[in-house]
């Protein structure tokens, strides 16, 4: 409904230009925004009332700072107390001073405990330490050997003991093992299971008990609905649990529960998973999924896939290049080279605030095959040419095209880009230290189908 | 009947308990017109029906329902429900030799489990069932299907973990007719719907089935976890845009508070409701009732 409501507040602040402070009166439509985007986004409907109550004390009477507008000034609140409320700063996992540290992992079926599991023992793995895997879920068919295979392809040690048949008994022998094999942290998964099952939460109290874990985590997916507070509630009622994971964040879902979970239990998000493969999860960071329930876009994650994916070096010199105005389609097949290392496009391309809308609307859809066109056609370029474009005439373009297994339209839509591209950038050079983010976006932009 | 209605009524006690109370508190404490028309939209929020289809339903509260009797309302609100989800009450037909049955949702819908509990439901009616363990992806899938095929009694197509899903439903379409079986259902491996590229491999599957019969797949079934939000909209949009999803199946719920959404998605999407899980049990996979369901929720 609104994608972006950092849009729709906009033009209900413009109306209120002129206003030197937030008002009760001149707030209302927007808090009415703020609380549908909330509820569409899946926060629970308690969980959106106390928060725009919240909103209202903090915003009424506040001065609109010289360098915002009202509505900014307004987003500001709202983006904040968001913040406040998914936890502020990322949350680090405790691993007690009596090795080993036991984590145990929960949550209802389908969630996605034993990949989250997994995605755990490699990512503590990746700090040093030495997880060992321990299989509990006696329930579902093949989770075991789920959890088993996943621990062979990281290769990871797993507890492995068909002789040990219930759960109980295989964290006490799993305890033991871990202390001959001089692990230093446990990580067990659970069976899936209702936090209204009075049997099956009972036997991870008793499990509780066995493994005296540090981190009891609960394991959420993103999409779930209104219902995430009575499920995490309920979890973290009988087992006091330290942490959340929020997995499957890669898809579309706007993930209220996560602000709903928070609220209901006061526990830190701790990680979230966003892939199948094992090395897709990441610590979770409140601000970023402010905006993201907002609607915002994950923009924060974006610039820093492009610190990380961009060369310094190679920037700094681009940026020359820009300055002199000699970008040349050597340097734009250079910067796909750097966009590619940010990972998969229609990842990135998610992040982007507005994008969704976009996509549902004009069916605009990334297909990386189109990179790898670009590519090709620059390839199929002299160097001349490459440096030169101007000197692409007719049959030297029929020639790219042959060259690249393209057609003379791909060749001169490319050259079309480019030219649009190099143009933008212009503008983006001369703003300084938001340069080299700016151009790596505009030069992605140009190659989306328009 | 008596016996499943009970349990859909359970499964659903919870929400309809919470709804039953706002408005009862609501009539007792003397509230305005409006704050009992406020009421009544949060409460079928809070049930996941999703802001638009509940702000309509209450706007047509207010234009057709000039009553305050909290029965009349209540009344009002739950044929409101089953009307919407009266058009698309329309049971799975398997008369077809082979009935091509596949299987898609996101990942930890319920998909493999479905599957089992059909399987189940169909040997009851004397019906033969091959499996086809489509899900090649996520490690132990096949396995766990393979154990739902021994629990059922029914062969089970597979190939090892990673191979191509298409070739196994190519397999599997083979099969079935070589082995005259009534049914044949398919598993695939979970992929969020916005995975374009996943979704291009729900494409061929579809394709290669259909280039062995051209009528098939017979019912693509999508499958939902009923305590998702308003993204499970999302799902039904993009897997129907994907394949064309003839039927759904509503899983998980037996837990707290569940399964509006299925009114929004019955409302924008019109897609026939198969089935829904309100237990662990196989008897507890049930042919959805436009009029159960409503009378459990409101």
């Amino acid at each position: 409904m609104f994608e972006n409501i950092s849009d729709r507040l906009g033009v209900i602040f413009k109306r209120l230009k002129g206003y030197g402070r937030l008002t009760e009166a001149n707030i209302q439509e927007a808090l009415r925004d703020v609380r549908m985007a909330l509820l569409e986004a899946d926060v629970n409907f308690k969980v959106v009332r106390e928060f725009i109550d919240r909103i209202k004390t903090k915003a009424v009477g506040r001065e609109v700072l010289e360098s915002l507008t009202p509505g900014q000034q307004f987003i500001k609140v709202v983006n904040d107390e968001l913040t406040s409320i998914l936890g502020g700063l990322p949350a680090d996992l405790r691993f007690g001073s009596k090795p080993p540290a036991v984590i145990m992992v929960v949550g209802l079926q389908g969630s996605g405990k034993t990949t989250t599991a997994a995605k755990l023992a490699r990512y503590l793995k990746g700090k040093g330490r030495s997880p060992y895997l321990v299989p509990a879920d006696v329930y579902r068919p093949a989770a075991i050997l789920q959890l088993r295979r996943l621990a062979d392809e990281i290769k990871m040690d797993v507890f492995a003991d068909d002789v040990f048949k219930t759960p109980q008994e295989i964290c006490r022998e799993a305890m033991r093992v871990a202390g001959v094999m001089g692990h230093d942290t446990l990580i067990v998964d659970t069976a899936g299971r209702l936090h209204i099952d009075e049997a099956l939460m009972c036997e991870l109290k008793e499990l509780k008990g066995i493994l005296k874990p540090c981190e009891m985590l609960f394991v959420a997916d993103a999409m779930t609905g209104q219902d995430a507070v009575n499920t995490a509630g309920g979890f973290d009622r009988e087992l006091d649990i330290t942490g959340i994971i929020l997995t499957k964040l890669d898809g579309d879902a706007r993930g209220g529960a996560a602000l709903s979970m928070a609220a209901v239990t006061g526990k830190p998000i701790k990680f979230v998973g966003i892939g199948e493969k094992v090395d897709a999860i990441e610590p979770f960071y409140p601000d970023r999924m402010a905006g993201r329930i907002l609607g915002m876009g994950d923009v924060l994650t974006l610039i820093e896939k492009a610190h990380e994916a961009v060369d310094v070096k190679k920037a700094k010199e681009m940026e020359e290049k820009l300055r002199k105005d000699s970008f040349t389609l050597e340097d734009f097949r250079e910067q796909l080279h750097q966009i590619k290392k940010m990972g998969s496009i229609e990842n990135i391309l998610s992040m982007m605030p507005g994008f969704k809308e976009l996509q549902k609307s004009h069916g605009v859809n990334p297909d990386p095959k189109d990179l790898i066109k670009i590519e090709a056609i620059i390839n199929s370029m002299t160097k001349e040419e490459r440096r030169k474009p101007d000197v692409l005439n007719g049959s030297r373009r029929k020639r790219i095209a042959k060259g690249s297994g393209t057609t003379v339209q791909d060749v001169n839509k490319l050259i079309k880009q480019y030219l649009q591209i190099k143009q933008m950038m212009k503008v983006f050079a001369r703003s300084g230290s938001r340069a080299m983010f700016g151009r790596t976006l505009n030069a992605f932009r140009g190659f989306m189908p328009s | 009947m008596k016996n499943i209605f009970n349990k859909l009524k359970t499964g659903l006690a919870k929400t309809h308990r919470s709804l039953t109370n706002k408005i009862e508190d609501i009539f007792s404490s003397g509230a305005s017109y409006q704050e009992i028309m406020d009421s009544l939209e949060e409460s079928l929020i809070t049930a996941d029906v999703g802001v638009n289809v509940s702000m309509r339903m209450t706007n047509w509260l207010k234009e057709n329902a000039r009553t305050r009797d909290i029965e009349e309302l209540k009344c009002f609100l739950r044929d409101s429900v089953r009307d919407i989800l009266k058009r698309c009450q329309s049971p799975l037909d398997i008369s077809k030799k082979p009935c091509i049955i596949m299987a898609v949702g996101v990942n930890g819908a319920g998909k493999t489990t479905t599957i089992g509990k059909l399987a189940a439901r169909f040997k009851e009616e004397g019906k033969s069932v091959l499996l086809a363990a489509g899900d090649t992806f996520r490690a132990a899938a096949v396995e766990q299907l393979d154990v739902w095929g021994k629990r059922t009694n029914c062969n089970v197509i597979k190939y090892a973990h990673g191979g191509d899903p298409a070739a196994v439903a190519f397999d599997a379409v083979k099969a079935a007719v070589a082995r005259d079986v009534d049914i044949l259902i398919l598993d695939t491996a979970g992929r969020l719907h916005t995975k374009t590229n996943l979704m291009e491999e729900l494409k061929k599957i579809r394709r290669v089935i259909k280039r062995e019969i051209t009528e098939a797949p017979h019912e693509i079934l999508l499958v939902l976890d009923a305590s998702t939000g308003q993204n499970a909209l999302n799902q039904a949009k993009m897997f129907n845009d994907a394949v064309g999803i003839t039927g759904i199946v509503l899983t998980k719920l037996d837990g707290t508070a569940k399964g509006g959404i299925i009114v929004a998605i019955a409302d924008e999407l019109k897609i026939p409701i198969r089935y829904v899980g309100v237990g662990e049990t196989v008897e507890d996979l049930q042919e959805f009732d436009a009029k159960e369901f409503a009378d459990a929720l409101i």
